[in-house]
């Protein structure tokens, strides 16, 4: 932060009046956070920190952003916390609303579809919020699905959102995609194993972004349900 | 319900009533869609205005070089697959042709969600034309079905530039359509911000009688130094081959190989 208030030529920047400013409302905030999804055989796991901050505060220390859809389906949601919660309540209605009319739950494909044309409906005011949804199939394997603002969307197999994306999404494609690596055996990910990388990469998020930390609540997806964990991080 | 006029849901007498009654004579029912507006700002200037106050950065995905040509043995279409928000690469595999129907491919360039929304929207139109006329919908009316959607959205801050391929009894088709509703005929066609590179590329190496084999490496070609050249281009080369009988998906290759294969045979 102390950067800005020295020039180019290493003098302090001089502050003048230079004439009427026009403020606006912005509806939007930022409300940091960072989550993250990988898909496995036969599971998945969405985990995502429980911190809750604004500009140069922290409004709570225990606000996940995993939210469990139906008992397949965990979305994550990070971005700003207004939307999060009033799109995740839109989500739960549509989720009645199909459960009545058709008599079963909607797979993690149809939320996908449906999330996107959620999104789609606010293009020119958009939700500022990222998603991931990650869960089973019908086939039972695990599946990852990421979205931008406006709900464009895809398959992956693993994706990390959220302020610390940027760190974490290049240590996954190394440990999971085996990117940039030679000589290396391309094993399958066990459910241990991805536990406990997705525990190290928020621990290494953790260190070196200031929105993500508290705890990590990770929520594995398995057809037997959903398990959830809590871990601590960092709280500085 | 508190949330019941935002969450975009149609009850099922309002549908009935379109379908049986009071629908006749509209050929696109699009009107069941209604977009959020923004009050008091102009739309496509509205997103840009809340970036960057107090951390907010609202980064949509883009980017792209996409390239289709016709020649003796139908058409051929290229695309790479990277998608990037703002500066940062939000997908090295992101699917930028959309299979519309075995005879019918879109491609996508520009803004994904756009693409991908106003796509799949033709894709249901071309699905509901085929129903009630019992026959496959023309690539001309294809086209034209996703021109004028773009039209109602003029102005708006909506980017997308797409090709559609296909072939239907006057022979192979090829469109080009953008969101000023732009709509256009011709042999070659690229789009995105690599697409200068594609030309150059392809309107070096084009002939109308090129075998089949000769046509798929020059897609390569064309998406490979439009990649290299271009920062916002990159990961695969996704090919596709439509012929009389319908589309083929040829190859899905990693441009960092096929770069280095082309610059042994350049030195």
């Amino acid at each position: 932060m102390f950067a800005q208030v020295y020039g180019d030529n290493g003098k302090m920047k001089e502050y003048h009046y230079s004439g009427p400013v026009e403020h606006r409302f912005s509806p939007y905030s930022f409300n940091g956070g960072t989550v993250l999804a990988v898909a496995g055989e036969d599971f998945a796991i969405v985990a995502s920190d429980t911190r809750l901050s604004e500009g140069y505060s922290i409004h709570s220390r225990d606000s996940p952003k995993c939210y469990k859809l139906t008992n397949t389906t965990v979305i994550g949601c990070s971005g700003f916390h207004g939307d999060c919660l009033t799109l995740t309540k839109i989500i739960d209605a549509r989720l009645k609303m199909y459960k009545h009319s058709n008599n079963k739950s909607m797979t993690s494909g149809a939320i996908a579809a449906m999330l996107s044309t959620i999104l789609y409906g606010r293009r020119f005011f958009p939700y500022y919020v990222y998603n991931i949804i990650g869960g089973l199939d019908e086939e039972g394997k695990g599946a990852v699905y990421s979205f931008d603002p406006v709900g464009s969307y895809q398959r992956d197999t693993y994706k990390a959102g959220g302020s610390a994306s940027a760190m974490l999404q290049p240590l996954l494609d190394n440990q999971i995609g085996f990117k940039n690596m030679e000589g290396v055996q391309h094993l399958p990910l066990n459910q241990e194993k991805a536990v406990q990388l997705v525990k190290d990469v928020f621990i290494s998020a953790a260190e070196r972004d200031v929105y993500t930390g508290d705890a990590l609540r990770i929520c594995i997806v398995t057809k037997e349900g959903i398990k959830e964990e809590t871990v601590p991080l960092r709280k500085d | 319900m508190a949330l019941f006029d935002v969450s975009g849901y149609k009850s099922h007498a309002g549908l009935r009533g379109q379908i049986l009654g009071t629908g006749v004579g509209h050929l696109v029912d699009r009107p069941n869609q209604e977009f959020a507006v923004p009050v008091g700002v102009d739309p496509s200037g509205f997103l840009k205005s809340c970036s960057r106050e107090g951390g907010v950065s609202i980064d949509l995905n883009h980017g792209t070089t996409t390239l289709a040509f016709k020649f003796r043995h139908g058409v051929i279409v290229a695309v790479d697959s990277r998608a990037s928000a703002g500066s940062y690469i939000a997908s090295k595999e992101a699917n930028k042709v959309i299979e519309i129907n075995p005879y019918l491919l879109g491609t996508m360039s520009g803004s994904a969600a756009d693409c991908q929304y106003w796509e799949r929207l033709l894709a249901k139109e071309c699905r509901l034309y085929k129903l009630r006329n019992k026959q496959r919908i023309s690539v001309s009316a294809a086209s034209k079905l996703l021109c004028n959607m773009m039209l109602g959205y003029r102005g708006m801050g909506l980017s997308m530039g797409s090709m559609i391929v296909g072939w239907d009894n006057k022979g192979p088709g090829l469109y080009y359509v953008d969101d000023n509703a732009t709509r256009l005929s011709g042999r070659m066609f690229s789009t995105g911000c690599g697409s200068s590179y594609a030309y150059g590329v392809m309107d070096s190496g084009y002939r109308e009688d090129m075998t089949v084999e000769e046509a798929y490496e020059l897609g390569r070609r064309g998406i490979t130094h439009a990649t290299h050249r271009d920062a916002y281009s990159g990961g695969v080369v996704n090919l596709y081959h439509m012929q009389e009988d319908g589309w083929i998906k040829v190859c899905k290759e990693d441009v960092s190989e096929l770069i280095h294969r082309y610059r042994k045979g350049m030195f």
